[in-house]
C-alpha cells in the first residue's frame, strides 16, 4: 500500500507569525481525513505543505518514507475553486498533468476514463466558461486524479458550490476514493461533511495553532446523512472547538 | 403598406442617388479648373457601386440569410454616393476652394487607376518595410515581455530600461537611427520594430504579472517544470493582454512607416505622398492617403480576424 503521510513537528512562520507550531500527524494509507479548525489555525497551510506548494520553515513530511520537498505527481491537489485552465477545453484542462510529463501518448486512454467518471462525455470540446460549477468542479477533480497520485489534498475543494450540487459531489469523491484506494487529505470548515466523508477528523485550533484532536468516525459506509450518530460527532467536535453552545466569553460579535 | 413602401425606396434609394449624380455630372456646368482626364472615372466608380449593391440585392432575395445584412447595408451605400456627389459638386461646379488641393473625383480615382502599376509597387515596398519591421518588434518585444512578467531578476533590470526608453516617441529616434545604421532601409526597420516592440513587451509582461497565482500552482501540482508553465500557462493566460499590444503596436507602427518613408525615403506610398505634395499634385496626395487608409484597415482586420482564432476560448466576444 502506498499513499501514508507522516508530518513530523512541521513549523510554518509568515515573518513573526506562526501558522503552525510544531505539528505532529500520521495518516494511514488508504485513509480518508480531514481538516477542521477556524479560520487561520493553518489547516490550509498544512495541506500547501503537505503538496509542496509551500515549504515548512522546520520539520519534515514524508510520503512513504519519502521527504516532500517540492509539488510532485505523486500528490493531487485539488483547489477551492476549480481553476481549471480558461484557454483549454474539458479534455485538455483534463489531460494536462499528462502532457506536462510527457506521459500522455501512453495514457490518453485514462483521460477519457476520467473523462467518463467525471461525467463530462459530449463536453470534452467545451471550454470552462460553458460549464456549470459542479462540472468545473468535477473536471477539475478529474485532472488531479488522472495522474494516479497515492494522495489527494482537498483544500476546500466543495466550498463555492450549492447545497445539491455539493452533496452529489461529496458522494462522487467517496466514490473515486473508494475505486481507487488512495490517501485523501479534506480541508473543510463543514462539520458534517467531515463526519459523513471522513475516517479521522483532525479539529485544529488558532493561536497557537495546533491539534485539538484526532476523532475516529466509526461509521460503517456507506452512510446515511441524516444518521442520529452524527449529532454526537457534531457535538463532540462542536465542544473541542469551544462551539459547543456555551455563551460565555463572547469576544466579538460579528 | 406604407412600411412596405419605406422599405422599397430605401432599396432603390441609392439608384436615385447614383442617377442624380450623372445627371450632375454632365448637366451642371463645369468651373473649367479642373484637369480634365481621357475617361469620367468618377462616373466609373459610382456605377459599379451600383451595379455591386444591386448584384447583391438580387442574390438576397434567393438566399435569406444574407438579406437583413443587404437591407441594413443598403441606407450606409446611398450616403457614400450622396457624400460623393457634394464632394464633386464642390470640387468640379464652384469656385469656393483653391482648386490645386481639391481635386476632382475623377483626378483621385484616374490616378488610382492609370498609375496602378507604379502605386503598387510602393505599397509592395511600404508592406516590406512594415511586416519585417512589425515582425522584429514584435516576436523582440514578445521575448522581452515574457522575460519582464516571468522573471523578477529582469524585471528589476529592464523595467527602469524599458519604461524610460520605451514612451519615446519613435520619430524621436530618427535622427539617431539615420546616422548610427549603415543603410537606411535598416534604420527604417529599426524604427518600425522599436515602434511595435514597446506596446508588446508592456503589454505581454503586464498580461503575465496579472495571471493569478494559483494557475501555476495548479500546473505546479500536475508536474509542469517552469518553461512547460511559461509555455502552456503563462503565455496562453496573458494572449488577450499580448493582442492588445499588437494592436497598439501595429497602429503606432503605421504612424512610424509614414514618418520613415516620408524623411529620406526613396520608396513607399509615404514617400510617394510627399512627393507628390513637394510638386504640387494633390490627387497623388489624396490617391496615397487613400491607399494607406486601406491598408491600415486591412491590416487590423487581419489582426482581429487572428485574434478572434486564437481567444475562442474567451467569454463572449471583445467589441471593436
Amino acid at each position: 500500500m502506498v499513499g501514508e503521510l507522516l508530518i513530523e513537528n512541521v513549523v510554518k512562520k509568515f515573518d513573526s507569525v506562526t501558522a503552525l507550531n510544531g505539528l505532529d500527524l500520521k495518516v494511514k494509507s488508504g485513509s480518508f481525513v480531514s481538516l477542521i479548525g477556524p479560520s487561520g489555525c493553518g489547516k490550509s497551510t498544512l495541506l500547501r505543505i503537505i503538496g509542496g506548494l509551500d515549504k515548512a520553515t522546520s520539520g519534515k513530511v514524508y510520503l512513504d518514507d519519502n521527504e516532500i520537498t517540492g509539488p510532485g505527481s505523486d500528490r493531487g491537489f485539488a483547489f477551492q475553486a476549480s481553476n481549471l485552465f480558461a484557454w483549454l477545453t474539458v479534455e485538455q484542462n483534463i489531460a494536462f498533468g499528462l502532457k506536462a510529463r510527457h506521459i500522455y501518448e501512453e495514457h490518453k486512454d485514462d483521460v477519457q476514463e476520467y473523462i467518463k467518471m467525471a461525467g463530462l462525455v459530449g463536453f470534452e470540446k467545451s471550454y470552462p466558461h460553458q460549464l456549470s460549477g459542479g462540472m468545473q468542479q468535477r473536471a477539475s477533480l478529474a485532472r488531479a486524479l488522472v495522474g494516479h497520485p497515492s494522495v489527494l489534498l482537498l483544500d476546500e475543494p466543495l466550498g463555492a458550490l450549492d447545497a445539491f450540487t455539493r452533496m452529489k459531489l461529496q458522494d462522487d469523491i467517496l466514490d473515486i476514493w473508494k475505486k481507487n484506494n488512495m490517501t485523501m487529505i479534506m480541508v473543510t470548515h463543514d462539520v458534517d461533511e467531515a463526519i459523513y466523508m471522513s475516517d479521522q477528523v483532525v479539529v485544529m485550533s488558532s493561536r497557537p495553532s495546533k491539534i485539538e484532536e484526532i476523532i475516529d468516525i466509526d461509521l460503517p459506509r456507506p452512510r446515511a446523512r441524516a444518521q442520529d450518530t452524527f449529532g454526537e460527532y457534531r457535538t463532540r467536535i462542536l465542544n473541542v472547538l469551544d462551539l459547543g453552545g456555551k455563551v460565555s466569553d463572547v469576544e466579538y460579535y460579528l | 403598406m406604407r412600411e412596405k413602401l419605406l422599405k422599397i425606396l430605401k432599396l432603390i434609394l441609392p439608384y436615385i442617388a447614383i442617377a442624380v449624380s450623372i445627371l450632375v455630372y454632365y448637366k451642371v456646368g463645369d468651373n473649367g479648373k479642373q484637369k480634365q482626364m481621357a475617361h469620367p472615372y468618377y462616373i466609373y466608380f459610382i456605377t459599379l457601386i451600383g451595379v455591386l449593391l444591386l448584384i447583391a440585392q438580387i442574390v438576397s432575395i434567393f438566399y435569406s440569410d444574407i438579406r437583413d445584412k443587404v437591407e441594413y447595408k443598403t441606407p450606409f451605400y446611398t450616403g457614400v454616393i450622396v457624400f460623393l456627389l457634394v464632394l464633386n459638386t464642390i470640387t468640379t461646379k464652384t469656385t469656393l476652394h483653391p482648386t490645386l488641393y481639391f481635386p476632382s473625383l475623377d483626378r483621385v480615382i484616374g490616378l488610382l487607376v492609370e498609375s496602378r502599376a507604379f502605386l503598387f509597387k510602393n505599397v509592395l515596398d511600404s508592406l516590406k518595410l512594415l511586416l519585417t519591421g512589425f515582425l522584429w518588434g514584435g516576436s523582440v518585444g514578445f521575448f522581452t515581455g515574457v522575460a519582464l512578467g516571468h522573471s523578477k531578476k529582469v524585471a528589476y533590470w529592464l523595467t527602469p530600461v524599458t519604461k524610460v526608453i520605451g514612451p519615446i516617441p519613435t520619430t524621436a529616434w530618427i535622427p539617431l537611427a539615420l546616422s548610427v545604421f549603415a543603410t537606411t532601409h535598416s534604420a527604417n526597420v529599426f524604427l518600425i520594430a522599436f515602434a511595435v516592440w514597446f506596446p508588446v513587451t508592456l503589454m505581454t509582461s503586464s498580461g503575465i504579472q496579472s495571471i493569478a497565482n494559483v494557475n501555476f500552482e495548479v500546473a505546479r501540482t500536475l508536474g509542469a517544470s517552469t518553461i512547460y508553465q511559461i509555455v502552456h500557462v503563462a503565455i496562453p493566460a496573458a494572449m488577450p493582454s499580448i493582442f492588445l499590444g499588437l494592436f497598439y503596436g501595429t497602429v503606432s507602427s503605421f504612424a512610424t512607416l509614414m514618418a520613415v518613408e516620408m524623411n529620406g525615403n526613396s520608396s513607399g506610398i509615404g514617400w510617394y505622398i510627399s512627393w507628390q505634395k513637394s510638386v504640387m499634385l494633390y490627387d497623388g496626395v489624396y490617391a496615397g492617403l487613400i491607399i494607406i487608409a486601406a491598408i491600415c484597415s486591412l491590416t487590423l482586420t487581419l489582426l482581429f480576424k487572428v485574434r478572434d482564432k486564437v481567444l475562442v476560448w474567451q467569454k463572449g466576444v471583445i467589441k471593436w
